[in-house]
Protein backbone atom coordinates (compact mmCIF):
# COMPACT_ATOMS: atom_id res chain seq x y z
CA UNK A 1 0.00 0.00 0.00
CA UNK A 2 1.34 3.35 -1.11
CA UNK A 3 0.06 5.78 1.55
CA UNK A 4 -0.26 9.41 0.45
CA UNK A 5 1.18 11.77 3.09
CA UNK A 6 -1.53 13.80 4.79
CA UNK A 7 -4.40 12.29 2.80
CA UNK A 8 -7.38 11.27 4.87
CA UNK A 9 -10.19 11.46 2.32
CA UNK A 10 -13.78 12.33 3.05
CA UNK A 11 -15.31 11.26 6.35
CA UNK A 12 -16.75 7.90 5.47
CA UNK A 13 -18.99 5.13 6.59
CA UNK A 14 -18.36 1.74 5.08
CA UNK A 15 -20.90 1.27 2.35
CA UNK A 16 -21.08 -2.31 1.12
CA UNK A 17 -22.97 -1.13 -1.99
CA UNK A 18 -20.02 0.94 -3.21
CA UNK A 19 -17.69 -1.00 -5.53
CA UNK A 20 -13.93 -0.59 -4.96
CA UNK A 21 -12.47 2.71 -6.13
CA UNK A 22 -15.86 4.40 -6.44
CA UNK A 23 -17.37 7.36 -4.58
CA UNK A 24 -20.99 8.30 -4.00
CA UNK A 25 -21.97 11.09 -6.42
CA UNK A 26 -25.02 11.91 -4.29
CA UNK A 27 -27.56 13.95 -6.24
CA UNK A 28 -25.16 14.58 -9.13
CA UNK A 29 -25.49 12.70 -12.37
CA UNK A 30 -22.44 13.61 -14.43
CA UNK A 31 -22.76 13.55 -18.23
CA UNK A 32 -19.86 11.85 -19.97
CA UNK A 33 -20.69 11.35 -23.64
CA UNK A 34 -17.95 11.90 -26.20
CA UNK A 35 -20.18 13.18 -28.99
CA UNK A 36 -22.63 15.97 -29.69
CA UNK A 37 -25.96 15.29 -27.96
CA UNK A 38 -28.35 14.37 -30.79
CA UNK A 39 -31.73 16.02 -31.19
CA UNK A 40 -33.72 12.83 -31.58
CA UNK A 41 -37.49 12.76 -31.12
CA UNK A 42 -39.42 9.63 -30.10
CA UNK A 43 -40.94 9.61 -33.62
CA UNK A 44 -37.43 9.43 -35.11
CA UNK A 45 -36.22 6.81 -32.65
CA UNK A 46 -36.15 3.13 -33.57
CA UNK A 47 -34.50 -0.01 -32.30
CA UNK A 48 -33.24 -2.89 -34.39
CA UNK A 49 -31.88 -6.28 -33.34
CA UNK A 50 -30.19 -8.41 -35.96
CA UNK A 51 -27.12 -10.57 -36.54
CA UNK A 52 -27.23 -14.16 -35.30
CA UNK A 53 -30.97 -14.26 -34.63
CA UNK A 54 -33.86 -16.21 -36.12
CA UNK A 55 -35.98 -13.17 -36.87
CA UNK A 56 -34.16 -9.86 -37.16
CA UNK A 57 -36.54 -6.97 -36.64
CA UNK A 58 -37.05 -3.38 -35.68
CA UNK A 59 -39.38 -1.51 -33.34
CA UNK A 60 -40.73 1.99 -33.53
CA UNK A 61 -41.29 4.03 -30.35
CA UNK A 62 -44.95 2.94 -30.27
CA UNK A 63 -44.15 -0.72 -30.94
CA UNK A 64 -41.52 -0.79 -28.19
CA UNK A 65 -44.01 0.75 -25.76
CA UNK A 66 -46.52 -2.01 -26.44
CA UNK A 67 -44.20 -4.49 -24.75
CA UNK A 68 -44.70 -5.12 -21.01
CA UNK A 69 -43.09 -2.39 -18.93
CA UNK A 70 -40.23 -3.11 -16.56
CA UNK A 71 -38.49 -0.99 -13.94
CA UNK A 72 -34.91 -0.98 -12.67
CA UNK A 73 -34.39 0.32 -9.17
CA UNK A 74 -30.86 0.23 -7.85
CA UNK A 75 -27.40 1.69 -8.37
CA UNK A 76 -25.25 2.70 -11.34
CA UNK A 77 -21.46 2.96 -11.59
CA UNK A 78 -19.27 4.98 -13.95
CA UNK A 79 -15.67 4.04 -14.73
CA UNK A 80 -14.62 7.63 -13.97
CA UNK A 81 -15.27 6.57 -10.34
CA UNK A 82 -18.67 7.96 -9.39
CA UNK A 83 -21.56 5.74 -8.37
CA UNK A 84 -25.16 6.80 -8.00
CA UNK A 85 -27.44 5.06 -5.55
CA UNK A 86 -31.16 4.41 -5.68
CA UNK A 87 -31.92 5.39 -9.25
CA UNK A 88 -35.16 4.39 -10.95
CA UNK A 89 -35.42 3.77 -14.68
CA UNK A 90 -38.52 2.70 -16.59
CA UNK A 91 -38.63 0.91 -19.92
CA UNK A 92 -38.77 -2.66 -21.16
CA UNK A 93 -36.56 -5.59 -20.22
CA UNK A 94 -34.19 -6.47 -23.05
CA UNK A 95 -35.34 -10.07 -22.59
CA UNK A 96 -38.69 -9.07 -24.10
CA UNK A 97 -36.97 -7.88 -27.29
CA UNK A 98 -34.56 -10.82 -27.49
CA UNK A 99 -37.43 -13.26 -26.95
CA UNK A 100 -38.96 -11.97 -30.19
CA UNK A 101 -35.82 -12.23 -32.35
CA UNK A 102 -34.58 -15.52 -30.84
CA UNK A 103 -30.75 -15.48 -30.81
CA UNK A 104 -29.01 -18.52 -32.28
CA UNK A 105 -27.47 -21.03 -29.87
CA UNK A 106 -24.08 -19.99 -31.26
CA UNK A 107 -24.60 -16.35 -30.17
CA UNK A 108 -22.17 -15.21 -27.45
CA UNK A 109 -21.77 -11.43 -27.74
CA UNK A 110 -23.49 -8.30 -28.92
CA UNK A 111 -22.50 -4.89 -30.19
CA UNK A 112 -24.87 -2.16 -29.06
CA UNK A 113 -24.88 0.89 -31.30
CA UNK A 114 -26.35 4.34 -30.91
CA UNK A 115 -28.06 6.71 -33.29
CA UNK A 116 -24.84 8.77 -33.03
CA UNK A 117 -22.61 5.90 -34.15
CA UNK A 118 -21.31 5.12 -30.65
CA UNK A 119 -20.74 1.41 -30.11
CA UNK A 120 -20.11 -0.81 -27.10
CA UNK A 121 -19.58 -4.56 -26.95
CA UNK A 122 -21.00 -6.94 -24.36
CA UNK A 123 -21.19 -10.65 -23.60
CA UNK A 124 -24.74 -11.77 -24.41
CA UNK A 125 -25.02 -13.26 -20.90
CA UNK A 126 -24.85 -9.71 -19.50
CA UNK A 127 -27.86 -8.67 -21.58
CA UNK A 128 -30.21 -11.50 -20.59
CA UNK A 129 -31.80 -12.82 -17.42
CA UNK A 130 -33.46 -9.56 -16.36
CA UNK A 131 -30.20 -7.60 -16.14
CA UNK A 132 -30.58 -5.23 -19.10
CA UNK A 133 -33.27 -2.79 -20.25
CA UNK A 134 -34.21 -0.40 -22.99
CA UNK A 135 -34.97 2.58 -20.74
CA UNK A 136 -36.89 5.76 -21.58
CA UNK A 137 -37.91 7.05 -18.17
CA UNK A 138 -35.83 8.30 -15.30
CA UNK A 139 -37.47 8.98 -11.95
CA UNK A 140 -40.89 8.82 -13.60
CA UNK A 141 -40.05 11.38 -16.29
CA UNK A 142 -38.91 11.07 -19.92
CA UNK A 143 -35.16 10.41 -20.04
CA UNK A 144 -33.27 13.66 -20.78
CA UNK A 145 -31.40 13.87 -24.10
CA UNK A 146 -28.02 14.36 -22.40
CA UNK A 147 -28.58 11.11 -20.49
CA UNK A 148 -29.51 9.20 -23.63
CA UNK A 149 -33.15 10.11 -24.22
CA UNK A 150 -35.43 9.30 -25.82
CA UNK A 151 -34.11 5.79 -25.06
CA UNK A 152 -30.88 4.18 -23.91
CA UNK A 153 -29.57 0.73 -23.16
CA UNK A 154 -29.30 0.11 -19.41
CA UNK A 155 -26.93 -2.55 -18.07
CA UNK A 156 -26.55 -1.38 -14.48
CA UNK A 157 -24.36 -4.22 -13.22
CA UNK A 158 -21.56 -3.11 -15.58
CA UNK A 159 -19.73 0.25 -15.82
CA UNK A 160 -22.01 2.75 -17.45
CA UNK A 161 -20.14 3.14 -20.76
CA UNK A 162 -21.82 -0.19 -21.62
CA UNK A 163 -25.27 1.42 -21.26
CA UNK A 164 -25.25 2.99 -24.73
CA UNK A 165 -27.17 6.27 -24.90
CA UNK A 166 -29.55 6.94 -27.83
CA UNK A 167 -29.68 3.19 -28.46
CA UNK A 168 -30.36 2.32 -32.09
CA UNK A 169 -29.72 -1.39 -32.20
CA UNK A 170 -27.99 -4.56 -31.16
CA UNK A 171 -26.09 -6.83 -33.46
CA UNK A 172 -25.85 -10.37 -32.09
CA UNK A 173 -22.52 -12.12 -32.76
CA UNK A 174 -20.66 -15.35 -32.04
CA UNK A 175 -17.48 -13.46 -31.08
CA UNK A 176 -16.43 -10.29 -29.26
CA UNK A 177 -16.19 -7.23 -31.51
CA UNK A 178 -14.80 -4.35 -29.43
CA UNK A 179 -16.84 -1.12 -29.41
CA UNK A 180 -15.79 2.51 -29.11
CA UNK A 181 -14.28 2.58 -25.61
CA UNK A 182 -13.19 -1.05 -25.83
CA UNK A 183 -11.08 -0.06 -28.85
CA UNK A 184 -9.83 2.91 -26.85
CA UNK A 185 -8.28 0.79 -24.12
CA UNK A 186 -11.25 0.02 -21.88
CA UNK A 187 -12.07 -3.43 -20.53
CA UNK A 188 -14.07 -5.92 -22.60
CA UNK A 189 -16.56 -6.63 -19.79
CA UNK A 190 -16.40 -3.76 -17.26
CA UNK A 191 -17.56 -5.34 -14.00
CA UNK A 192 -17.33 -2.60 -11.32
CA UNK A 193 -16.97 -5.13 -8.48
CA UNK A 194 -13.81 -6.49 -10.08
CA UNK A 195 -12.62 -3.03 -11.13
CA UNK A 196 -12.45 -4.04 -14.79
CA UNK A 197 -11.74 -0.50 -15.95
CA UNK A 198 -9.06 -0.90 -18.58
CA UNK A 199 -7.84 -3.68 -20.80
CA UNK A 200 -5.58 -5.88 -18.74
CA UNK A 201 -7.41 -5.28 -15.42
CA UNK B 1 -29.19 -17.54 -41.21
CA UNK B 2 -29.49 -13.82 -41.48
CA UNK B 3 -28.64 -12.12 -44.75
CA UNK B 4 -25.45 -10.05 -44.58
CA UNK B 5 -27.36 -7.00 -45.78
CA UNK B 6 -29.49 -7.10 -42.66
CA UNK B 7 -26.57 -6.94 -40.26
CA UNK B 8 -25.64 -3.31 -40.50
CA UNK B 9 -23.88 -1.42 -37.75
CA UNK B 10 -23.35 2.27 -38.44
CA UNK B 11 -19.78 3.51 -38.33
CA UNK B 12 -18.65 5.43 -35.26
CA UNK B 13 -18.91 8.82 -36.88
CA UNK B 14 -17.59 11.20 -34.25
CA UNK B 15 -14.12 9.76 -33.96
CA UNK B 16 -11.95 7.41 -35.90
CA UNK B 17 -11.53 4.27 -33.82
CA UNK B 18 -8.12 2.78 -33.89
CA UNK B 19 -6.46 5.97 -35.11
CA UNK B 20 -4.64 6.36 -31.83
CA UNK B 21 -2.98 3.28 -30.45
CA UNK B 22 -3.48 2.91 -26.72
CA UNK B 23 -0.78 1.07 -24.85
CA UNK B 24 -2.41 -1.79 -23.00
CA UNK B 25 0.51 -2.17 -20.67
CA UNK B 26 0.85 1.50 -19.76
CA UNK B 27 -2.87 1.74 -19.04
CA UNK B 28 -2.86 -1.26 -16.72
CA UNK B 29 0.02 -0.40 -14.39
CA UNK B 30 0.00 1.96 -11.41
CA UNK B 31 3.20 3.94 -11.17
CA UNK B 32 4.59 6.13 -8.42
CA UNK B 33 4.80 9.80 -9.39
CA UNK B 34 6.74 12.37 -7.36
CA UNK B 35 5.65 15.99 -7.22
CA UNK B 36 8.64 18.11 -8.25
CA UNK B 37 7.05 21.54 -8.60
CA UNK B 38 3.86 23.43 -7.84
CA UNK B 39 2.99 26.51 -9.90
CA UNK B 40 0.02 28.73 -9.18
CA UNK B 41 -1.95 29.54 -12.31
CA UNK B 42 -4.98 31.41 -10.96
CA UNK B 43 -6.50 31.90 -7.47
CA UNK B 44 -8.29 28.56 -7.94
CA UNK B 45 -5.97 26.52 -10.16
CA UNK B 46 -2.41 25.29 -9.83
CA UNK B 47 -0.12 23.15 -11.95
CA UNK B 48 1.57 20.13 -10.38
CA UNK B 49 4.67 18.83 -12.12
CA UNK B 50 5.24 15.11 -11.58
CA UNK B 51 8.30 12.98 -12.17
CA UNK B 52 7.14 9.63 -13.55
CA UNK B 53 10.30 7.70 -14.43
CA UNK B 54 8.45 4.89 -16.23
CA UNK B 55 6.10 7.16 -18.21
CA UNK B 56 5.48 5.60 -21.61
CA UNK B 57 4.73 8.94 -23.24
CA UNK B 58 1.37 10.37 -24.25
CA UNK B 59 -0.41 12.26 -26.97
CA UNK B 60 -1.84 15.74 -26.37
CA UNK B 61 -5.43 15.40 -25.13
CA UNK B 62 -5.00 12.12 -23.28
CA UNK B 63 -5.75 11.75 -19.58
CA UNK B 64 -4.60 9.58 -16.71
CA UNK B 65 -6.08 8.12 -13.57
CA UNK B 66 -4.64 9.34 -10.30
CA UNK B 67 -4.92 7.58 -6.96
CA UNK B 68 -4.45 8.75 -3.38
CA UNK B 69 -4.38 6.27 -0.50
CA UNK B 70 -5.19 7.06 3.14
CA UNK B 71 -3.49 5.28 6.05
CA UNK B 72 -6.51 3.04 6.64
CA UNK B 73 -6.38 1.87 3.03
CA UNK B 74 -9.16 4.16 1.76
CA UNK B 75 -8.51 5.01 -1.86
CA UNK B 76 -9.72 7.94 -3.97
CA UNK B 77 -9.12 7.96 -7.70
CA UNK B 78 -9.93 10.53 -10.37
CA UNK B 79 -9.34 11.08 -14.07
CA UNK B 80 -7.27 14.15 -14.96
CA UNK B 81 -6.26 15.55 -18.32
CA UNK B 82 -2.56 15.90 -18.96
CA UNK B 83 -1.53 19.55 -19.41
CA UNK B 84 2.02 19.13 -20.65
CA UNK B 85 3.09 18.38 -24.20
CA UNK B 86 4.77 15.03 -24.78
CA UNK B 87 8.50 15.33 -24.18
CA UNK B 88 11.32 13.09 -23.08
CA UNK B 89 11.87 14.67 -19.67
CA UNK B 90 10.18 11.89 -17.68
CA UNK B 91 7.82 14.53 -16.30
CA UNK B 92 4.17 15.31 -16.87
CA UNK B 93 2.06 18.20 -15.62
CA UNK B 94 -1.51 18.32 -14.33
CA UNK B 95 -3.45 21.53 -13.74
CA UNK B 96 -6.12 21.12 -11.09
CA UNK B 97 -8.95 23.38 -10.05
CA UNK B 98 -9.53 23.54 -6.33
CA UNK B 99 -13.01 22.00 -6.29
CA UNK B 100 -15.22 23.01 -3.35
CA UNK B 101 -15.17 20.02 -0.97
CA UNK B 102 -13.08 18.01 -3.45
CA UNK B 103 -11.17 15.32 -1.58
CA UNK B 104 -8.47 14.82 -4.23
CA UNK B 105 -8.12 18.40 -5.52
CA UNK B 106 -8.38 19.53 -1.88
CA UNK B 107 -5.37 17.42 -0.95
CA UNK B 108 -3.39 18.80 -3.88
CA UNK B 109 -4.20 22.41 -3.05
CA UNK B 110 -3.82 22.31 0.73
CA UNK B 111 -1.36 19.50 1.51
CA UNK B 112 0.77 18.54 -1.51
CA UNK B 113 4.29 19.83 -1.83
CA UNK B 114 7.39 18.84 -3.79
CA UNK B 115 8.64 15.44 -2.67
CA UNK B 116 5.17 13.98 -2.07
CA UNK B 117 4.24 10.90 -4.06
CA UNK B 118 0.96 9.87 -5.66
CA UNK B 119 0.08 7.02 -8.00
CA UNK B 120 -0.88 7.32 -11.65
CA UNK B 121 -1.83 4.97 -14.45
CA UNK B 122 -1.96 5.93 -18.07
CA UNK B 123 -2.04 7.55 -20.48
CA UNK B 124 -5.63 6.48 -21.04
CA UNK B 125 -8.03 6.74 -23.95
CA UNK B 126 -7.23 7.82 -27.47
CA UNK B 127 -10.41 9.45 -28.72
CA UNK B 128 -9.69 13.00 -27.52
CA UNK B 129 -6.02 12.82 -28.48
CA UNK B 130 -4.58 15.07 -31.16
CA UNK B 131 -1.30 13.83 -32.61
CA UNK B 132 -0.83 17.02 -34.61
CA UNK B 133 -1.91 15.55 -37.92
CA UNK B 134 -5.08 17.56 -38.69
CA UNK B 135 -6.15 21.18 -38.43
CA UNK B 136 -7.53 21.55 -34.92
CA UNK B 137 -10.16 23.94 -33.62
CA UNK B 138 -9.99 23.88 -29.82
CA UNK B 139 -12.82 25.20 -27.68
CA UNK B 140 -12.57 25.15 -23.90
CA UNK B 141 -13.82 26.78 -20.71
CA UNK B 142 -12.33 26.99 -17.24
CA UNK B 143 -10.04 24.05 -16.54
CA UNK B 144 -11.39 22.49 -19.76
CA UNK B 145 -8.50 24.26 -21.41
CA UNK B 146 -6.02 21.83 -19.81
CA UNK B 147 -5.95 19.05 -22.47
CA UNK B 148 -6.24 21.72 -25.19
CA UNK B 149 -3.13 23.45 -23.81
CA UNK B 150 -1.24 20.21 -24.19
CA UNK B 151 -2.12 20.41 -27.89
CA UNK B 152 -1.08 24.09 -28.18
CA UNK B 153 2.21 23.35 -26.45
CA UNK B 154 2.80 20.33 -28.68
CA UNK B 155 2.09 22.44 -31.77
CA UNK B 156 4.61 25.01 -30.59
CA UNK B 157 7.29 22.61 -29.39
CA UNK B 158 7.29 20.70 -32.67
CA UNK B 159 6.96 23.80 -34.83
CA UNK B 160 3.96 22.26 -36.60
CA UNK B 161 2.42 24.25 -39.42
CA UNK B 162 -0.97 22.47 -39.41
CA UNK B 163 -3.55 25.17 -38.49
CA UNK B 164 -4.52 25.39 -34.82
CA UNK B 165 -6.96 27.80 -33.13
CA UNK B 166 -8.04 28.03 -29.51
CA UNK B 167 -11.19 29.68 -28.18
CA UNK B 168 -11.02 29.78 -24.40
CA UNK B 169 -13.68 31.01 -22.01
CA UNK B 170 -13.03 32.24 -18.46
CA UNK B 171 -15.02 34.29 -15.99
CA UNK B 172 -12.40 37.01 -15.94
CA UNK B 173 -8.76 37.67 -16.85
CA UNK B 174 -7.52 36.58 -13.39
CA UNK B 175 -9.20 33.20 -13.87
CA UNK B 176 -7.79 32.56 -17.31
CA UNK B 177 -5.47 29.57 -16.90
CA UNK B 178 -2.15 29.81 -18.82
CA UNK B 179 -2.93 33.47 -19.72
CA UNK B 180 0.72 34.37 -20.27
CA UNK B 181 1.32 31.49 -22.66
CA UNK B 182 -1.27 32.25 -25.32
CA UNK B 183 -0.29 33.62 -28.69
CA UNK B 184 -1.99 34.60 -31.92
CA UNK B 185 -3.76 31.22 -32.09
CA UNK B 186 -5.91 32.07 -29.06
CA UNK B 187 -9.06 34.13 -28.60
CA UNK B 188 -10.08 34.53 -24.94
CA UNK B 189 -13.76 35.05 -24.11
CA UNK B 190 -14.65 36.63 -20.75
CA UNK B 191 -18.08 35.94 -19.29
CA UNK B 192 -18.13 38.19 -16.19
CA UNK B 193 -15.23 40.65 -16.16
CA UNK B 194 -12.96 41.71 -18.98
CA UNK B 195 -10.05 44.06 -19.47
CA UNK B 196 -10.83 47.64 -20.60
CA UNK B 197 -12.25 47.65 -24.12
CA UNK B 198 -12.92 43.90 -24.29
CA UNK B 199 -16.58 42.86 -24.40
CA UNK B 200 -18.07 40.72 -21.62
CA UNK B 201 -20.36 37.83 -22.48
CA UNK B 202 -20.87 34.17 -23.19
CA UNK B 203 -19.17 32.45 -26.10
CA UNK B 204 -21.36 33.13 -29.12
CA UNK B 205 -21.80 32.49 -32.82
CA UNK B 206 -19.70 35.58 -33.52
CA UNK B 207 -16.66 33.88 -31.95
CA UNK B 208 -17.10 30.66 -33.89
CA UNK B 209 -18.18 31.97 -37.30
CA UNK B 210 -14.86 33.57 -38.37
CA UNK B 211 -12.97 30.36 -37.55
CA UNK B 212 -15.36 28.22 -39.58
CA UNK B 213 -15.26 30.78 -42.39
CA UNK B 214 -11.52 30.18 -42.79
CA UNK B 215 -11.75 26.43 -43.36
CA UNK B 216 -8.32 24.84 -43.71
CA UNK B 217 -7.85 22.11 -46.34
CA UNK B 218 -9.66 19.01 -45.07
CA UNK B 219 -11.66 21.07 -42.57
CA UNK B 220 -11.31 21.41 -38.81
CA UNK B 221 -11.25 18.64 -36.26
CA UNK B 222 -13.02 20.26 -33.30
CA UNK B 223 -12.13 19.45 -29.68
CA UNK B 224 -14.49 20.76 -27.00
CA UNK B 225 -13.67 20.50 -23.31
CA UNK B 226 -15.37 21.89 -20.22
CA UNK B 227 -18.37 21.42 -17.96
CA UNK B 228 -21.33 19.61 -19.49
CA UNK B 229 -23.25 22.90 -19.73
CA UNK B 230 -20.41 24.52 -21.63
CA UNK B 231 -19.87 21.46 -23.82
CA UNK B 232 -23.55 21.43 -24.82
CA UNK B 233 -23.50 25.16 -25.59
CA UNK B 234 -20.21 25.14 -27.49
CA UNK B 235 -20.99 22.02 -29.52
CA UNK B 236 -24.35 23.52 -30.56
CA UNK B 237 -22.57 26.71 -31.67
CA UNK B 238 -20.17 24.65 -33.75
CA UNK B 239 -22.95 22.62 -35.38
CA UNK B 240 -24.99 25.76 -36.07
CA UNK B 241 -21.91 27.30 -37.73
CA UNK B 242 -21.55 24.32 -40.04
CA UNK B 243 -19.06 22.05 -38.28
CA UNK B 244 -20.07 18.40 -38.98
CA UNK B 245 -21.18 16.55 -35.83
CA UNK B 246 -18.91 13.63 -36.58
CA UNK B 247 -15.90 15.93 -36.44
CA UNK B 248 -16.56 17.22 -32.94
CA UNK B 249 -14.99 15.39 -30.01
CA UNK B 250 -16.17 16.29 -26.54
CA UNK B 251 -14.61 15.80 -23.15
CA UNK B 252 -17.09 16.70 -20.43
CA UNK B 253 -16.01 17.25 -16.86
CA UNK B 254 -18.36 15.02 -14.89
Amino acid sequence: MNVTRGFTGRPRVRNAALPPGQYDAGDDWPVLSAEVTPELTPAEWSLRIDGLVEEPRGWSWEEAHELPGSVYEGDIHCVTSWSKFGVRFGGVSLDAFLHMVRPHVSATHAVAYSHTGYTTSLPLADLTGGRAWIAWEYDGRPLAAEHGGPARLLVPHLYFWKSAKWIAGLRILDHDEPGFWEQNGYHARGNPWEEQRYRGD
Amino acid sequence: MTEAAETFTPPTRFAVPGRIAVSEQAAAVWQTATITQVRRETPHAATFRLAVPGWAGHLPGQHLMLRLTAEDGYVAQRHYSIASAPDDSGHIELTLDHVEGGEVSGWFHTVAEPGDTVEVRGPLSGFFAWPGDRPALLVGAGSGVVPLMSMVRHHRARGLDVPLRLLVSARGPEELIYAREYGAETTPVFTRRAPEGVPVGRMAAAHVAPLLAEQPPGGWEAYVCGSNGFAEHASRLLVAAGQPVHRIRIERFG
